[in-house]
């Protein structure tokens, strides 16, 4: 009964090792405009372009090089902004949960989920440095770096003395905490500020 | 919680991500100097105004005002 399983696992896994489930920026840009609708359009309405569609507007993200690049390209968002967009930097380091992660040129893809902390991004001599309260960093296989967060100021834009106050207040709020609850939001609280008073300091 | 991996301490007291990072958000602006500060917090307001339905009409509308942490 199971003598064809193993064989169907192993030529299974087999074929599955060379090359693993491809990334989605291995995969061909999808067309932004169907071209059936777009002949229907024309022949009602010549003297009009057709509507365009979200993707259209879109722009293709090249392929994975087969070198190394030079460059990082990084867009950076929040809700309410876009802090950076397409920029090329050398380096970005973001405060991953596991750690300060450092991503160059040719980072292998992975997700990182963000704590608050101190974001810098290096353009040569240039250091640019971003406090983080939290969100995530998408990096692709093609150089390219998505960072979302849900706040993230420059640090001269900190006030020392706030943080130091707020660090005070929430010492003595996990000391008096009594359900789980306010004691996670005290921990919350203590993690933030004083990743903010090293991010001032450091 | 059906998985029994570790966890972050304010997954474990039943907190969600969102409001999770709602609270670290709130923090930050907190802590900002002062134009940008009341600016950042201002952004964060939702306005909007709910009457309940009696008989067919709308009583008269209160308007609230929320901050997204709340939620």
């Amino acid at each position: 009964m199971f003598r064809q399983a193993t064989a169907r696992l192993l030529s299974r896994s087999a074929a599955a090792s060379p090359k693993a489930r491809p990334f989605s920026t291995d995969l061909e840009s999808a067309p932004a405009a169907d071209q059936a609708f777009v002949d229907a359009w024309k022949k009602v309405a010549p003297n009009m372009d057709p509507p365009k569609t979200p993707l259209s507007f879109m722009k293709p993200r090249p392929p994975t090089p087969s070198s190394i690049p030079s460059k990082l390209i990084v867009n950076f968002s929040l809700p309410y902004a876009s802090e950076l967009s397409g920029k090329e930097v050398d380096m970005v380091i973001v405060p991953a949960t596991t750690g300060q992660m450092g991503i160059l040129p040719g980072h292998v893809p992975t997700i990182a989920e963000l704590k608050p902390g101190l974001m810098t991004v290096h353009e040569g001599n240039d250091v640019q440095k971003y406090f983080v309260s939290s969100g995530f960093a998408l990096v692709h296989a093609n150089s390219f770096a998505d960072i979302i967060a849900v706040e993230a100021v420059p640090v001269d834009r900190i006030d020392p003395t706030l943080v130091q106050k707020g660090l005070a207040e929430f010492t003595q709020k996990l000391n008096s905490a009594s359900t789980e609850l306010e004691k996670a939001e005290a921990q919350i609280g203590l993690d933030v500020h004083s990743a903010l008073s090293s991010a001032l300091s450091g | 919680m059906s998985s029994t991996a570790a966890v972050p301490f304010w997954r474990a007291a039943g907190m969600t991500y969102i409001s999770y990072s709602n609270i670290c958000a709130n923090l930050v602006r907190n802590c900002l100097k002062e134009p940008h500060k009341s600016e950042a917090i201002s952004r964060e307001k939702v306005h909007f105004s709910l009457s309940k339905w009696v008989d067919g009409k709308p009583e008269k509308p209160n308007c609230h005002v929320y901050k997204l942490s709340c939620f």
